[in-house]
């Protein structure tokens, strides 16, 4: 099947698989929270079988809702987070180009010093400032995952400033929210929408990070990085099914999210057009 | 009207050597002027100075007695440039690069030989010389008093160089625009333009 189809339908299936799995998962997971919590100690410690493909835990709770309801909490805050960050990025490296050389001194200072300092050095602090939880991890990550994009987009923006369509249309008589709109933004969308699409993974691993360390989500919450962190303990009595099967989804959904942005990528690249 | 430049010197910021430096000349709307200079004289800086792209460093360019970056909306100095390929947006399709001119008649497309099936191409999908045609018509808008041609015909073949060649006289002459030239060409700017102009002394 996959010979009758050219290089953009290949992408285009390639974007869509990876988005219904990553969806599913999502539904999937905010379907089962309460079961994610049910105890029964008449299960308890089960390795993976048919009724219980990623097993139970020593509180005898199943492991594949578990896991289905932390990579659906991760990925959720994940988007959110991500999705804020895109948006300051865009602001700010807009504003970066286009308002003057005081505020593109001030943003671009600020840009270095955060790609400066380590990522979860920074997101811990904002964490644990906010008073740890969901709150305080989605702005974490929202606050500290911007820079990189920020940059890009200021330097794109550039560009287009000085490129001879734009002066013309400005020469033509249209105006700056015109050229704005027709001409600047859909060529900053795929850098933008990329950008946004490439940032969840590095969200989620960040926020599973955290919350493994112990400054992120409550432990009454079956996150990743709970389960993940909670399991430790029982490694090294052999239940290798509680850490082995979390960590293995999570490497998945971080490896979709970065097929998907990929594939958008090429796909919204004009280049690619006859492919 | 009248296209006035009175004393205009002008430098890039970097290397500091003068491209301009006191020039001036008047272009008539009645007028084909030709300007010829080796490469690098300032053919296309004039150009751009003429149609408001760049300000002078001194001196004043006048439109009708007023300053020509004073002009708000359409610019009735338009000017074609020399790549095609630069001068329209790679994600908007012909049909709409059109549009972005001032009511371009549909009599000057296909006087310029486009065809009805490129509007809805993208520029990828075009030649250089089928662009330099789209970038012509678009120059040619209704207010349009002023054409600045900077090197329009390099990239065409001949037969395509004099057609469009003879359609522009036409047109700038019927509708009275003035029509400032450039070119390597000699002997082409010697049979469109009325009045030569050297920038090499």
């Amino acid at each position: 099947m996959m010979r009758h189809l050219n290089g953009r339908q290949r992408v285009l299936l390639g974007l869509i698989v990876s988005a219904v799995i990553l969806l599913t998962v999502c539904i999937g997971g905010a379907f089962c929270g309460d079961a994610a919590r049910v105890t029964d100690f008449s299960r308890k410690n089960l390795e993976p079988c048919l009724r219980y493909p990623f097993g139970t835990d020593w509180l005898g709770r199943d492991m594949l809702v578990r896991t289905l309801k932390g990579i659906s909490l991760s990925v959720l805050l994940g988007m959110a987070a991500a999705a804020v960050s895109a948006f300051i990025a865009l602001a700010l490296g807009i504003a970066a180009a286009t308002l003057g050389k005081t505020v593109d001194a001030v943003i671009s200072f600020v840009i270095d010093l955060l790609m400066g300092i380590p990522h979860i050095l920074l997101l811990i602090l904002i964490s644990v400032a906010l008073g740890k939880g969901f709150r305080g991890v989605a702005w974490g990550v929202a606050l500290t995952h911007w820079p990189s994009l920020a940059r890009l987009i200021r330097a794109e923006v550039m560009q287009l400033k000085e490129s001879p369509y734009i002066q013309i249309a400005g020469k033509l008589g249209k105006s700056r929210w015109y050229i704005a709109g027709k001409h600047m933004l859909p060529h900053l969308m795929p850098q933008f929408l990329t950008g946004l699409v490439l940032l969840f993974p590095h969200a989620i691993l960040h926020e599973s990070s955290v919350t493994f360390l112990g400054f992120g989500l409550s432990s009454e919450q079956p996150a990743i990085g709970i389960i993940l962190s909670e399991s430790m303990k029982y490694l090294v009595t052999g239940k290798w099914w509680l850490a082995l099967f979390p960590g293995t989804a999570l490497v998945l959904v971080v490896v979709l999210f970065y097929v998907a942005g990929e594939n958008l990528r090429k796909l919204t690249d004009p280049g690619s057009v006859h492919k | 009207m009248k296209l006035e430049l009175k004393n205009v010197s002008y430098q890039y910021k970097k290397d500091g050597r003068k491209i301009l430096d006191n020039f001036s000349m008047t272009v008539e709307d009645s007028q084909r002027v030709g300007l010829i200079a080796p490469s690098g004289y300032g053919k296309t800086t004039l150009c751009k100075l003429l149609s408001g792209y760049l300000t002078p460093d001194q001196g004043e360019i006048l439109l009708d007695g007023r300053p020509v970056s004073s002009y708000k909306g359409y610019c009735p100095v338009q000017m074609v440039w020399q790549q095609p390929e630069l001068a329209v947006n790679p994600r908007l399709r012909m049909k709409e690069v059109i549009r972005e001119g001032d009511e371009v008649e549909e009599r000057i497309l296909v006087e310029l030989g486009i065809e009805e099936d490129w509007m809805n191409r993208f520029p990828a999908e075009l030649s250089g010389g089928e662009l330099q045609r789209f970038c012509l018509a678009r120059a040619l808008g209704r207010r349009t008093k002023f054409l600045l041609a900077d090197e329009i015909s390099t990239m065409l073949d001949l037969i395509t160089q004099s057609q469009i060649w003879n359609f522009l006289l036409r047109e700038v002459t019927e509708r009275k625009i003035g029509l400032i030239a450039v070119s390597h060409n000699q002997p082409l700017l010697e049979k469109v333009c009325s009045s030569e102009i050297r920038l090499d002394g």
